[in-house]
């Protein structure tokens, strides 16, 4: 046999080395290793969609989710919260004469409104403004600030980012703190009254503590220099185009004066949607034999200088008290009561059509 | 054009044989003398046309004198011929050369690529040289492969860009009304920037900020992604152990990382035969002797034997002449040789004289035979094992040792083998004196010329032949007449009157021949085995079950063409019918090619009821009621009735033709036709072809289709240099095809699917957001996020699963040839994939966005301070969509290897270092204003309220896909699903039988074997 059998050599000389395969001599043997690897044959888990993993699957977690929604759900119901608009837009409201305020007004504009706690607030208190329509989520707004200025660099002080414009540089000279979101810093003053028999009680509003520590201790911090005079410190800035005073003076206090003022510092950490909350003072419960704030009449002093009317803005004044899991939050709550059940509907669904329809095991036939 | 060649620095003076079949695959030669007599030239051709019997050139008497290099020197004729083309077969000039005319023709030329075979040495004048040449201009032109899914990609991005475009306009016109009506007034807080003068600039504006901010959902890194991807397909397929012949010591190769996926779709294979189907070895196998079949392999018993458990061959040791190579395993022939049986002697008596093999006799014992047709060369090595050895022949004598005593027979004549006779004959006078005229040839002619006394013989041996013919064995039917003296006498001079005269000499030839082959008594049969490629009709069957349609494109003759067809499976018996196509003009073809299809509607028509016929009729064109044909057809077609068929008006119909038929066999086509055939049906088919070839006649079509594999064996490199994929045997194809091509199929799809979804739910929150930041191209996370989410957070896992993921174990998609057509009908992905895989991306992005929006709006931390300032949300988003992506990705690798599980956690715990390392002090404290989000990490992960968040975010975005996969799974599960999950089952079962063995009920309740569950879904 194999008359016309032939094994012609490389006669032309074409090595037929490969292109992914290294040349070697031929010596080095071009057999491929039998490593799992190479042969793709590496140990491997393979998981199925099947009804014994999916069903159960999804009966766990609307066994898990229903009981996390309702104890969410209760535990926001049980935190009281009161809020008060005093933008002033309505003619009938005590704000209304300061709604057409300016920053350029010097006289301060005052209006008291008086509301009723139906419910004590028993543990601590929280207060916050709220503002509406108030974009500070803006990204020519997010971007106008100089962190490295704020850190207390002393270069970045007297020579701020250039993000900061318009507000880098006023007469000549440096903005401290530069960029929008400092010049936009809210204003107003609130304060708080308990009026008993009328005599208004004032209620011990608590400025510090409100700001992140790692802001507070990290990300702000005053120009270092010579001793700890801050106004000697901010010497060569100008205070924020709309600020009365200059930063060294938001506080009497030096350790929440200047850049780690904690109002500033609660407004500059921006707001991620237009309508925002932001901690402005704490309410101690100081003894354990009274609520924080009882039921009863309060009255709320604003001295109203930020002006939001001329954008449709709204300025909100909220009580809180707090849980575990932060404010009050029935959207959490509700979604995971929903999101519980869902799954666990569908768990039945799919159980039904599994018993009733289901064909992998009966008809499925593997055509050979 | 006339090219005239001027002599003597054209023509390198090769001295041995070796450098000019290095020379001849450089350019075409006019050979002008050689080392054999009357400057013959022995050539093989087997990578022009695919023909492997030996050729035989000869030069013009005049130059084949010029042996020696003095004489050549001074050689100084001129040539002209015609212009470069690319007709294999034809060529015409004129040599002038010392005041003379030489007509030139085919005969007198070497052809780049031929093979030099017994000639030592010749001379050639170049007539074309590179691109000129005879097989260069058969070779199509190189094309820029794409896979269908590259040119769906550049599609789908375009697509993308245009829908990134229309975001920019929607939320520039937005940020544009936005600044109209609400940035105006917001103006005291936030001046516009200067420059900015109008809310249309400002929108105008926004939209440039838009489109850099959400292009990434043009994935820019998808590209870079596929190419790795395939490049590590490219790597698994080079490392294939199981593509390695260990014979030739080749590795499969991947040639190009381009075309990977493709692979798994292929829906046509474009074949060649020579090489690549068979090994190009003849081997006797059977013969039928006096009616006595000899050839089974039989066992000890005598029994016949199954394949695989083959017993020893037959020892030829008695005879020191046998060639070492030969095997056979009947030892019942070497018996009835040895016993004496007269037949049997004839028989191979026959075969040693009945030929036109050369032999060659280096040292004593050492016999080398020069054949023209390696059929030849298998019948009389046979003979020669069997003790009847061709020793030598000159024009007048034959010389044979026959069981050790040398005999020489006197050759009177030899009646030659062509086309139309299909038989051969020699005449010879033993030394007894006795005149014998032995003819071997096909079994049709030569049946109808037996004595009648044979007819009882005759019926026996015809049943031997159709039985080899269903083994797909060449046959040849052998028989001898004794001629009377005075006849034979009478009829030699008559021949000699005939071969002198001038008119009408073949005819009157041939009339002879007839007259004297006539009345002969059957000897017996032969048959000869076309020895095919290991595991060539398993590879075919496998590839049919999985729908691809196999074309068999040859050089070969049509009967050899089919008998391999059979032989592999292609064609068989059950077949309805198996049409030939060899008409020679236009109308012939067409007619031949409309019976053809009106027989198979006739039959599909009596099949199926009459309404569902009409209805189709109806309904569509003929095509349709092509493809739902009822029976098996088989189309052969020959070369020159396939260039009509490819004539432009009839293409169609040839392809209708052919493609409702089961197998189809070109023969005798060249290159370019071959070419011609993959581009027609790459044409009108839409369907991924794939080519597959050895020799350098295959290159056109391995260029041509979307596929081109290279058989890297015999026949040179030409094939292997033009291909895409190249391997050593054809039946690694079924490897390439149904494992590698198949996963990389499925895992490109997969990672497309989910590279999509995942970008578009990463950048559509941006969307969301621009409804409630003014417009304004604020993004939703950190910058550093919004780097490295694409390159370090979801690459890898993604990568992963793109490079290992397995649906079905690799023995599977064999046992389960059905499991390739997703591939074929493009299911897995295609644009409305892609739309759901947006779809997905876009409804998570919208819960990414208001699930948090929903939580986190009024909400404050646990110790007062409020929760939803800019950059905590930022945080939440980011890392909610970190997990889901990831959860995600989880779920859709199917085939968790260590790699993947290292990558998938890798990346999450990636994402957390990361996270924590920007937001650290120490990074803030050396760049404050590049990491402004320090402590937000810290801050914000500790409240329980964002982890809520998250887990309900993760849930809402999976829970609903995985209701849909388990539903889909459930009611309508692919085949694949099924595979993997009776794979589960069974892997259950047998852990619960050890379980139960262990506890002692050994077999008891064994749950289901293998069997009944069969019948089971037979019965449903």
């Amino acid at each position: 046999m194999a008359v016309n059998y032939s094994v012609k050599e490389e006669a032309d000389g074409h090595p037929s080395g490969g292109v992914g395969v290294p040349g070697g001599g031929a010596v080095k043997t071009r057999k491929p290793d039998n490593t799992a690897f190479k042969q793709q044959r590496l140990p491997a888990w393979q998981p199925i969609l099947t009804a014994g993993t999916v069903l159960p699957a999804f009966f766990i977690i609307g066994l898990i989710f229903i009981p996390i929604g309702i104890g969410i759900f209760v535990t926001s119901n049980n935190i009281r919260e009161y809020e008060i608009d005093y933008t002033g837009t309505e003619p009938s409201s005590p704000c209304n004469k300061c709604l057409n305020v300016s920053w350029d007004s010097t006289t301060p504009c005052t209006c008291t409104i008086n509301f009723t706690l139906e419910h004590s607030f028993e543990s601590n208190v929280f207060m916050y403004y709220g503002l509406s329509n108030f974009y500070q989520n803006h990204r020519r707004y997010v971007k106008s600030r100089d962190d490295s200025q704020l850190n207390g660099d002393n270069s970045s002080l007297l020579n701020p980012s250039k993000e900061c414009e318009p507000y880098r540089i006023n007469e000549d000279k440096p903005i401290a703190p530069c960029g929008a979101i400092a010049n936009s810093m809210f204003n107003d003053t609130l304060e708080l009254y308990r009026i008993d028999n009328d005599t208004r009680i004032p209620i011990t509003l608590i400025k510090k503590g409100i700001a992140w520590w790692t802001d507070k201790n990290v990300k702000f911090r005053n120009p270092t220099g010579d001793g700890n005079n801050l106004t000697a410190l901010f010497q060569g800035t100008t205070k924020p185009v709309n600020w009365p005073k200059p930063v060294y003076m938001l506080d009497s206090e030096p350790d929440n004066n200047g850049f780690i003022n904690e109002d500033f510092i609660v407004w500059m950490r921006t707001a991620a949607l237009p309508t925002f909350r932001k901690l402005y003072r704490l309410i101690e419960r100081k003894n354990n034999l009274q609520p924080t704030l009882q039921a009863g009449k309060y009255s709320l002093d604003i001295a109203y200088n930020y002006p939001v009317h001329s954008f449709d803005g709204r300025k909100r004044m909220i009580l809180s008290t707090i849980s575990w899991m932060g404010g009050k939050n029935p959207f959490l709550g509700i979604a995971y009561i929903t999101v519980g059940s869902i799954c666990f509907f569908l768990g039945v669904v799919l159980l039904i059509i599994h018993h009733k329809y289901g064909n992998r095991n009966t008809s499925a036939d593997i055509p050979n | 054009m006339n090219l005239t060649v001027t002599v003597p620095n054209s023509t390198r003076s090769p001295s041995a044989g070796t450098t000019l079949p290095c020379l001849s695959r450089q350019a075409d030669l006019l050979l002008l003398s050689s080392s054999e007599p009357h400057g013959l030239c022995y050539i093989e051709t087997a990578e022009l046309d695919g023909e492997t019997n030996m050729k035989v050139r000869q030069a013009i008497p005049v130059t084949s004198e010029l042996g020696d290099t003095s004489k050549l020197a001074r050689f100084d004729g001129e040539v002209i011929c015609e212009p470069p083309n690319n007709k294999l077969d034809k060529f015409g000039g004129t040599l002038y050369w010392k005041e003379n005319k030489y007509p030139l023709s085919n005969q007198n030329m070497l052809l780049r690529g031929c093979v030099l075979r017994n000639t030592e040495w010749c001379f050639g004048l170049v007539i074309f040289a590179g691109p000129d040449t005879k097989l260069m201009q058969n070779s199509g032109r190189t094309k820029f492969k794409r896979t269908s899914i590259d040119r769906l990609m550049n599609t789908l991005v375009l697509w993308i860009f245009g829908f990134l475009v229309c975001m920019g306009v929607i939320l520039a016109i937005g940020n544009a009304i936005w600044e109209h009506e609400v940035g105006v007034c917001f103006q005291i807080y936030l001046p516009w920037d200067e420059g900015v003068h109008s809310a249309f600039f400002s929108g105008f504006l926004s939209f440039w900020s838009y489109i850099i901010i959400l292009n990434t959902v043009v994935p820019i890194s998808l590209y870079v992604s596929v190419e790795v991807i395939r490049l590590g397909h490219s790597y698994f397929i080079n490392w294939d152990k199981k593509m390695y012949c260990a014979k030739r010591r080749t590795p499969a190769e991947a040639r190009t990382t381009t075309l990977n996926e493709e692979l798994g779709q292929v829906e046509y294979i474009f074949s060649d035969k020579t090489g690549t189907l068979t090994q190009n070895i003849m081997v006797f196998s059977k013969c039928s002797v006096n009616g006595h079949s000899y050839g089974d392999v039989q066992d000890v018993l005598g029994h016949k034997a199954e394949l695989g458990e083959r017993p020893e061959p037959v020892d030829f040791s008695f005879n020191p002449l046998a060639d070492p190579r030969f095997q056979f395993w009947d030892p019942g022939l070497l018996e009835a040789v040895k016993l004496g049986d007269p037949h049997v002697h004839e028989f191979f008596r026959l075969l040693s004289l009945c030929h036109t093999v050369m032999s060659e006799e280096k040292s004593e014992g050492e016999l080398y035979y020069k054949a023209q047709s390696p059929d030849e060369g298998a019948l009389v090595t046979a003979a020669r094992n069997f003790g009847f050895v061709f020793r030598s022949r000159t024009p007048k004598t034959i010389t044979v040792h026959e069981l050790g005593r040398a005999i020489t027979y006197q050759l009177l004549a030899i009646l030659d083998f062509n086309n139309i006779r299909k038989r051969m004959s020699v005449i010879v006078r033993s030394p007894e004196g006795k005149i014998r005229l032995y003819c071997k040839g096909a079994d049709t002619i030569l049946l109808e010329r037996l004595h009648p006394v044979n007819q009882d013989l005759t019926n026996v041996t015809t049943d031997h032949l159709n039985e080899y013919a269903g083994e797909g064995l060449r046959t040849l039917v052998l028989a001898y007449k004794d001629l009377e003296e005075s006849y034979y006498k009478d009829w030699s001079e008559r021949l000699h009157r005939a071969g002198s005269a001038t008119e009408a000499r073949e005819d009157r030839l041939a009339r002879l021949y007839d007259e004297v082959e006539h009345d002969m008594m059957l000897l017996g049969a032969t048959a000869i085995e076309d020895k095919l490629q290991q595991g060539v009709p398993e590879t075919i069957a496998i590839l049919t079950l999985a729908n691809i349609k196999i074309w068999v494109l040859t050089g070969d003759k049509q009967e050899t063409a089919v008998n391999i067809g059979y032989s592999c499976k292609m064609l068989t018996d059950d077949m309805t019918e198996v049409f030939v196509v060899t008409g020679h003009t236009v109308l012939e073809v067409r007619e031949e090619l409309r019976k053809a299809r009106e027989k198979m509607m006739d039959a599909s028509r009596s099949v199926g009821n009459g309404f569902s016929y009409q209805e189709k009729l109806s309904s569509s064109k003929l095509t349709s009621v092509l493809e739902a044909i009822a029976g098996e057809y088989a189309l052969v077609i020959n070369g020159h009735s396939l260039a009509h068929a490819l004539e432009a008006d009839m293409e169609v119909e040839f392809l209708e033709t052919a493609c409702a038929c089961k197998a189809v066999i070109c023969c005798r086509v060249t290159p370019l036709q071959k070419a011609q055939v993959v581009e027609l049906v790459k044409k009108y088919k839409k369907a991924v072809t794939l080519a597959i070839g050895d020799g350098a006649n295959d290159v056109s079509m391995i260029k041509t289709a979307h596929i081109g594999v290279g058989i890297s064996g015999q026949e040179g490199i030409q094939a292997v240099l033009a291909s895409d994929y190249s391997f050593s045997q054809f039946k690694f194809l079924q490897r390439l095809l149904l494992v590698h091509g198949r996963w990389s199929y499925l895992r490109m799809c997969k990672f497309l699917c989910y590279f999509f979804y995942k970008n578009f739910a990463f950048t559509m929150v941006h969307f969301w957001f621009g409804f409630f930041c003014g417009f304004s191209a604020q993004t939703v996370y950190d910058q550093y996020f919004i780097t490295l989410y694409n390159i370090v957070y979801t690459s890898l896992p993604v990568l992963a699963m793109g490079v290992f993921d397995q649906d079905v174990p690799e023995q599977r998609s064999m046992e389960y040839p059905k499991l390739y057509e997703p591939g074929q009908l493009n299911l897995l992905f295609n644009k409305r994939e892609f739309f759901i895989c947006i779809a997905q991306g876009i409804y998570t992005s919208v819960l990414m966005f208001f699930i948090p929006y929903g939580v986190l709006a009024d909400a404050t931390r646990d110790d007062g301070a409020q929760l939803a300032d800019y950059q905590s949300f930022a945080v939440t988003v980011a890392t909610s969509l970190v997990i889901v992506v990831s959860v995600q990705i989880g779920l859709d690798t199917g085939f968790w290897t260590a790699i993947n599980h290292f990558f998938i956690w890798g990346s999450l715990a990636a994402y957390f270092a990361i996270l924590f390392t920007m937001h650290s002090d120490g990074l803030f404290q050396m760049f404050p204003n590049q990491f402004r989000f320090v402590g937000n990490a810290q801050n914000t992960l500790a409240q329980p309220t964002v982890w809520l968040t998250i887990a309900l975010t993760t849930v809402v975005c999976i829970v609903p896909v995985v209701a849909f996969r388990f539903l889909k799974l459930d009611l309508k599960p692919e085949l694949s699903d099924t595979v993997r999950y009776t794979q589960l089952v069974r892997k259950k079962q047998k852990t619960q039988h050890r379980c139960m063995r262990r506890v002692g009920r050994a077999g008891s309740r064994r749950s289901e074997p293998r069997g009944a569950r069969r019948d089971r879904y037979g019965q449903a």
